[in-house]
């Protein structure tokens, strides 16, 4: 199957989040993913998008977030691009510590690494925060059942 | 995100339908506990079953509700969990945090 692309550019606001969303799931579903996939792949690119909005552009309306989309028939690649200072993906809390159960923030990044196969960070030319988050459709995952 | 409110025998049901998502629905969810807290409301039960989706906003905003409930001495309990609802609380290891009904009846027979 030829691969199919999609970009997006979106101002740094939490309805774009949505938007985002929406694209990607149309993009996935008519390559064939299935409903399960297409969950949570959606919510691994919210908690992206979201984070690059949030902490990366800390919501400055000015600056912008870039989505770039790859999809072919065994997998689909999304890369998001904030304008922000970069991150240090190793200085976030591990959740699951008892310590931090009750913490009310610091769940998106170990929720993306749940939902997708791949995800790793990286920055960008001008210094911000490039997340690839990559998931192959019906995977057979080795943890036992989705997420 | 839509929340409809009643009370039975002095439980305070919220019934959540939609997505609990970050700039929307967690707020939403945020206000509505505020606003019981406010009016008195020490047993809350929050209704999961027509929640389509929850982002880590919206699980934080639980956590965050859950606390508050707690620290003034109430309760805040979850019912009817769709499975990926479920899958969330669980992945996080919250499930084991919430105490979490399958059916109403149970949960407000619980408080």
């Amino acid at each position: 199957m030829p691969e199919h692309e999609l970009h997006l550019t979106v101002g740094s606001r939490f309805e774009n989040v949505e938007l985002v969303q929406a694209a990607i799931d149309e993009a996935i579903a008519a390559r064939g993913a299935d409903e399960d996939a297409r969950h949570w792949v959606g919510l691994a690119v919210r908690e992206a998008v979201a984070n690059a909005i949030k902490h990366g552009n800390r919501q400055d309306p000015d600056k912008r977030v870039d989505v770039a989309v790859l999809i072919d028939s065994e997998a689909v690649e999304i890369a998001v691009a904030d304008e922000g200072s970069g991150f240090d993906p190793s200085t976030v809390r591990d959740p699951l510590a008892p310590e931090n159960l009750f913490r009310t923030n610091g769940r998106g990044i170990f929720y993306m690494r749940r939902f997708m196969d791949e995800v790793s960070y990286g920055s960008t030319a001008s210094g911000g925060t490039l997340v690839r988050l990559r998931k192959r459709f019906a995977a057979e995952r080795t943890n036992g059942q989705e997420p | 995100m839509k929340i409809d409110k009643r009370v039975v025998g002095g439980v305070s049901v919220l019934e959540l339908e939609g997505k609990i998502t970050i700039g929307k629905g967690d707020v939403a969810l945020r206000e509505a506990v505020q606003q019981l807290l406010a009016e008195g409301a020490d047993k809350i039960l929050i209704h999961l079953e027509r929640v389509t989706t929850i982002d880590s906003s919206g699980v934080g905003e639980l956590v965050s509700a859950f606390t508050t409930v707690t620290n003034r001495g109430g309760k805040l309990k979850l019912v009817n969990l769709p499975p990926k609802v479920n899958d969330i609380l669980q992945i996080t290891q919250l499930i084991t945090v919430f105490e979490v009904y399958d059916t109403e009846a149970e949960a407000l027979a619980s408080f």
